[in-house]
């Protein structure tokens, strides 16, 4: 009765989907997205702009020597990169090869120097980039 | 198309000074520490009221004391509020609150403590309390147009995927009211560090690009005047870090994203300042997030668009939280506190727009009273910010 009553309304719809998404998270994991649509590509790293040097994980567990598809969000194209590493979701790749000192892109803008040497397809984070304010 | 455009309405409670409210909360404001106790008793004797408990107003001064006395005179002004019940230790103070929301015309009584004692106070506000409630619970909501809804916006414990989907969402979101002659906001001042030339590019004037960088140099030099180190594990958080969030740089530009990409910045408010008009506001505010959600309350918004990558829980007790998340994980480990899911944006399954619909329509349903999952939850969180020390 309570789950017919939820159906009217635009407001429960959302809750509707929310859930049967979850659902479906749980028992199936991150194979979800690839499961629901085999046709396409999984996307494992986004890029807001074709100049970032690193790429945001998007899936759960990235293991090393994965080749990832990486969604160039702006230009809607798809580049690969192998991960080097294992990525946790969530945390950056770098898309090429970057010495210390260099610049770090992401939205196309500035967001900091790197402190250690890195290479396509490791993990990029406080280890290797630190921020260049305070 | 969207799903609002001008003819939009939604149902809500029109306070006497003609702004309108999503909720209809009767109160029980303590001026100080000291009447948290009596506050809550009021709370528990009188059902359908509701007690702010806070840990300040004792010894306060200057430009601390002035935004004490703002952030709660604005939070019994919110027209998410019916009315207020205000519980002082003495009755000064106590006076000056009452004063100050009265000029919103709703009705608020003030109770001092000294010279009674908690039992009489308590007996006393709980009299006058059971009368607000009675009186509140005889408002009506009414059609109200899409014009008149305040909207703001704070992300927290974000992480990459707020940069990449939650956020656009309530960029677009922003995008499709503020042609509609929405009241809207943001705020965060450090967390726009890297990020402040694309804040001041948006401004609507010199005057107010002015005014913007005038807000975000002064937290700059506090920041410079206090800190210890590069600030990493506060800003960026520790959850932050954890999440994939590396500088303050990347956090900002992340942020950034909840303003859209049409909307110009047209004005600066200082905190738990009130707009004069409608548009897009900057509010210098705390990044914390209890903290800003908390000033936006006192600034005059009705409903709140909280953005998270990692999963913070947090609610306000006046405002209606929504919370939007685009990372997968936290979606499926924290789904309670999720009100609207957007991972689907980071795999191509939907794009930004359907994203913004969707958070408008959750936007459209809590303001005609769907409670958010904070509510649910029973999140509350009333956190004052505080400028410096007490006397």
């Amino acid at each position: 009765m309570h789950s017919m009553a939820m159906r009217q309304t635009p407001v429960n719809r959302i809750g509707d989907i929310q859930m049967s998404q979850a659902a479906q998270a749980a028992q199936q994991g991150d194979s979800t997205a690839a499961q629901a649509d085999s046709a396409r590509r999984t996307i494992h790293i986004v890029l807001h702009e074709a100049k970032d040097t690193v790429g945001v994980a998007v899936v759960e567990g990235i293991k090393a020597g994965t080749q990832l598809n990486a969604w160039i969000m702006d230009e809607d194209e798809i580049v690969t990169v192998v991960a080097k590493q294992d990525i946790p979701i969530g945390h950056k790749v770098a898309l090429k090869e970057m010495a210390v000192g260099d610049t770090v892109f992401k939205y196309g803008v500035d967001i900091g120097k790197v402190v250690a040497p890195i290479k396509a397809g490791e993990h990029a984070h406080v280890h290797n980039i630190k921020t260049k304010r305070w | 198309m969207s799903v609002i455009d001008q003819n939009t309405i939604f149902r809500g409670y029109r306070r006497s000074n003609g702004r309108v409210g999503v909720r209809n909360h009767v109160i029980i404001l303590p001026v100080d520490d000291l009447s948290n106790a009596a506050a809550q008793a009021v709370e528990h004797n009188i059902k359908g009221t509701m007690a702010l408990p806070h840990p300040y107003g004792r010894l306060q001064f200057g430009a601390d004391l002035d935004l004490h006395f703002r952030t709660l005179i604005g939070a019994g002004c919110n027209p998410n509020v019916a009315g207020v019940i205000v519980i002082g230790i003495e009755e000064g103070w106590t006076k000056r609150v009452v004063d100050g929301i009265a000029k919103s015309g709703k009705p608020v009584m003030g109770f001092g403590i000294e010279l009674h004692g908690d039992h009489d106070t308590i007996l006393r506000a709980s009299k006058a309390a059971k009368e607000m409630v009675q009186w509140a619970t005889t408002l009506e909501r009414e059609e109200c147009p899409i014009s008149e809804l305040w909207v703001s916006t704070k992300c927290g414990e974000s992480d990459t995927t707020s940069g990449c989907g939650a956020n656009p969402t309530v960029g677009n979101a922003f995008d499709k009211l503020y042609g509609l002659g929405t009241t809207l906001v943001f705020g965060e001042t450090s967390e726009l560090t890297g990020g402040e030339q694309i804040v001041a590019a948006r401004c609507a004037n010199d005057q107010v690009r002015e005014r913007f960088q005038f807000m975000f140099d002064r937290y700059q030099d506090m920041i410079n005047r206090w800190k210890t180190d590069d600030l990493s594990e506060s800003q960026p958080t520790k959850g932050n870090i954890a999440g994939g969030l590396t500088t303050i740089e990347e956090k900002a530009l992340g942020n950034i994203q909840k303003i859209g990409k049409k909307c110009r910045v047209d004005g600066v408010l200082d905190k738990a300042e009130e707009p004069a008009h409608s548009g897009l506001w900057f509010m210098d505010s705390s990044s914390a997030a209890a903290e800003m959600v908390t000033l936006c309350a006192a600034s005059g918004f009705a409903v709140h668009f909280f953005p998270t990558g990692q999963g913070n829980v947090i609610g306000n007790p006046i405002v209606p939280v929504i919370k939007i998340c685009a990372n997968p994980r936290t979606v499926r480990t924290m789904s309670e506190h999720i009100d609207v899911d957007v991972s689907g944006l980071l795999q191509r399954e939907q794009n930004l727009d359907q994203a913004g619909d969707k958070l408008l329509e959750s936007m459209l349903a809590t303001a005609n009273g769907r409670w958010t999952s904070a509510e649910t939850l029973g999140h509350r969180e009333f956190v004052l910010t505080r400028l410096f020390e007490s006397a």
